[in-house]
């Protein structure tokens, strides 16, 4: 999978002021490969995806889109770079209607692509289609989550940062959001998936990589964490 | 104090009524176009631009030299809204973006220096002595006579501009993408950014708007009012009165406010001379005590 990664994220070090919250992250994500970054409660799972962001700035580190180092560039800069980020607590622009929502994040992708577009999006999320005119703040959480992501996706992003998408939403509209998921891999989009929830990716990912108070402590296929009841229980208390 | 008589006579009779009206229009349309700017940039950047009578003078200035070098005051007018959006970006960029967010003190103490900078420069440019630069050739006309009234035709000429530049403001806010983003980065501005917008140009740019509109306030004053360093302070005040009645961060807000105090102090120089400026204070005061957010405001810019 080396050869292949598109994503490679090396040797991480975030700090929340004096705290240090990462310590040496390493991860690589294949090209159209899912990767499940798996961890408990203040794990470090949302401030990897931001340090890959750049919402988090690293303070030692590499993070590789490609063959260009980004690591220590601006948000805007990494995203026009080619990284999508959807963070974990929506920030819809609640005042703007759906598709402003959606025209704010279009762009083109790093190397020209255009495949995100309003028809493309409409067509995928077909929900939001039927609510564009509406004030994003009026919708429900899972209908906010939809129009996170799809906003990001309006950017034609390379790789998706995905933070935990499933969180604090109905069972049947954690259902559509995974369903969305695999649809999105099917299409060849590369997604890194930050969860709490091993049970929500195993349908999802192929890859995971395990993460407790800022170290990774595990790497392997999905199905080879899942039959490692050890690494399971000690760092995902299942 | 109260010119119960005049003030009467004045509103019974239609040329007065008319010569009145117009007059508060002007004052009217000037300070909405100098409040919209204000309200903008607070709307969208959470600072109140202190200097923003500045960029009024400016423009007022870079039309008035425009026109006596080319003696067409169309480009007069154009130069002094580019103008005055140029020293924007320049003031924008250099100074204000560095206390963003910080206390208002700090904020108000940068703008002040910035505009007695400004009003030193303008003394060296032009000159301490009060300029006019009289109605433009293209507005050399006989007056309209409406109902027995006189109405200049510049005079209709600035309301026009005025009322088109408040919509095209208002169109380039809430319509465009750049509006867009604007209004969102004023939310949010970190997740604007994480979509790959750069933030910063979009509020230089917005700024500058804001600026040019001072500016182009300034250049269609430069024919009615005389032009002098500090000439920005008395519009400053008075659309701080407009933004706030009207509501900061409205447009629509503005223009409704900046009505109402052209005609109160149109009206009021002949009903109540001596209470004009009292007038508009206890306006903004009842606003305050009654309507926090101001007539059309809801805090901030949407
Ligand atoms: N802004 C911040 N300032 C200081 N500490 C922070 C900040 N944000 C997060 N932390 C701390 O950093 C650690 C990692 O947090 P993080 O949000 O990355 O965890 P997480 O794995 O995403 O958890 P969750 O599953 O609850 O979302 C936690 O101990 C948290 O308390
Ligand atoms: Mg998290």
């Amino acid at each position: 999978m080396t050869s292949d990664a598109i994503l490679s994220v090396a040797g991480l070090d975030v700090f929340y002021g004096a705290s240090k919250i990462l310590f040496g992250v390493d991860l690589e994500v294949g090209r159209g490969r899912t990767l499940a970054l798996l961890g408990r409660n203040g794990a470090g799972k949302s401030t990897t995806l931001k340090a890959i962001a750049g919402v988090a700035p690293p303070r030692k580190g590499n993070v590789r889109l490609g063959t260009s180092n980004l690591a220590g560039s601006r948000p805007d800069a990494i995203a026009r770079a080619g990284i999508g980020y959807v963070p974990e607590d929506r920030q819809v622009f609640p005042m703007h209607s759906v598709e402003d929502n959606l025209a704010i994040g279009a762009k083109l992708g790093p190397q020209g692509q255009d495949f995100w577009k309003l028809e493309t999006v409409y067509e995928t999320f077909p929900i939001l289609a039927r609510m564009k005119e509406r004030r994003a703040g009026l919708l429900s959480g899972g209908e906010q989550q939809m129009l996170t992501i799809a906003r990001t996706l309006m950017g034609n992003p390379e790789v998706l940062l995905l933070d935990e998408p499933s969180e604090g939403l109905a069972p049947i509209i954690v259902q559509a959001i995974a369903d969305l998921i695999r649809k999105l891999r099917s299409m060849g989009v590369t997604i890194v998936l930050a969860e709490q929830n091993m049970h929500f990716c195993l349908g999802i990912s192929e890859d995971a990589a395990v993460i407790d108070k800022g170290h990774i402590v595990y790497r392997d296929t999905i199905q080879g964490l899942k039959a490692n009841t050890e690494v399971t229980k000690r760092y995902l208390a299942l | 104090m109260l010119e119960i008589d005049a003030l009467a006579t004045c509103l019974s009779t239609p040329a007065c009524l008319v010569n009145q009206t117009t007059s508060g229009l002007i004052i009217g349309m000037l300070l909405f176009l100098v409040a919209s700017g204000v309200t903008l940039i607070f709307g969208v950047l959470h600072v109140i631009n202190f200097a923003h009578g500045s960029f009024y003078m400016l423009g007022a200035y870079f039309a008035f030299t425009v026109y006596q070098l080319t003696g067409n005051y169309f480009l007069a007018a154009a130069a002094g809204a580019v103008g005055a959006a140029i020293a924007g970006i320049v003031f924008e960029r250099l100074i204000i973006s560095r206390v963003y967010g910080q206390n208002v003190l700090m904020q108000l103490l940068v703008c002040y220096a910035f505009i007695l900078i400004v009003d030193d420069a303008v003394k060296i440019v032009w000159g301490a002595e009060y300029l006019a630069m009289g109605i433009p050739a293209e507005f050399r006309l006989p007056p309209y006579r409406i109902a027995g009234g006189f109405v200049p035709p510049f005079y209709l000429f600035l309301v026009a501009m005025a009322v088109i530049i408040g919509l095209g403001s208002l169109y380039v806010v809430t319509k465009t993408r750049f509006g867009k983003i604007v209004r969102a980065a004023a939310h949010n501005a970190s997740m604007v950014s994480a979509l790959g917008i750069r933030v910063p140009i979009y509020f230089a740019l917005l700024f500058a708007l804001g600026c040019a509109l001072a500016g182009v306030a300034g250049a269609l004053a430069a024919p009615v009012r005389s032009l002098t360093p500090g000439m920005g302070l008395g519009i400053l005040v008075e659309s701080f009165i407009v933004t706030v009645i009207g509501g900061m961060g409205s447009i629509p807000g503005a223009f409704l406010a900046a009505i109402i105090l052209g005609l109160t102090r149109s009206i009021g120089s002949v009903g109540f001379p001596l209470f004009v400026d009292g007038a508009m204070f206890m306006m903004m005061a009842l606003v305050l005590i009654f309507r926090p957010t101001g007539l059309l405001g809801q805090g901030t810019l949407r």
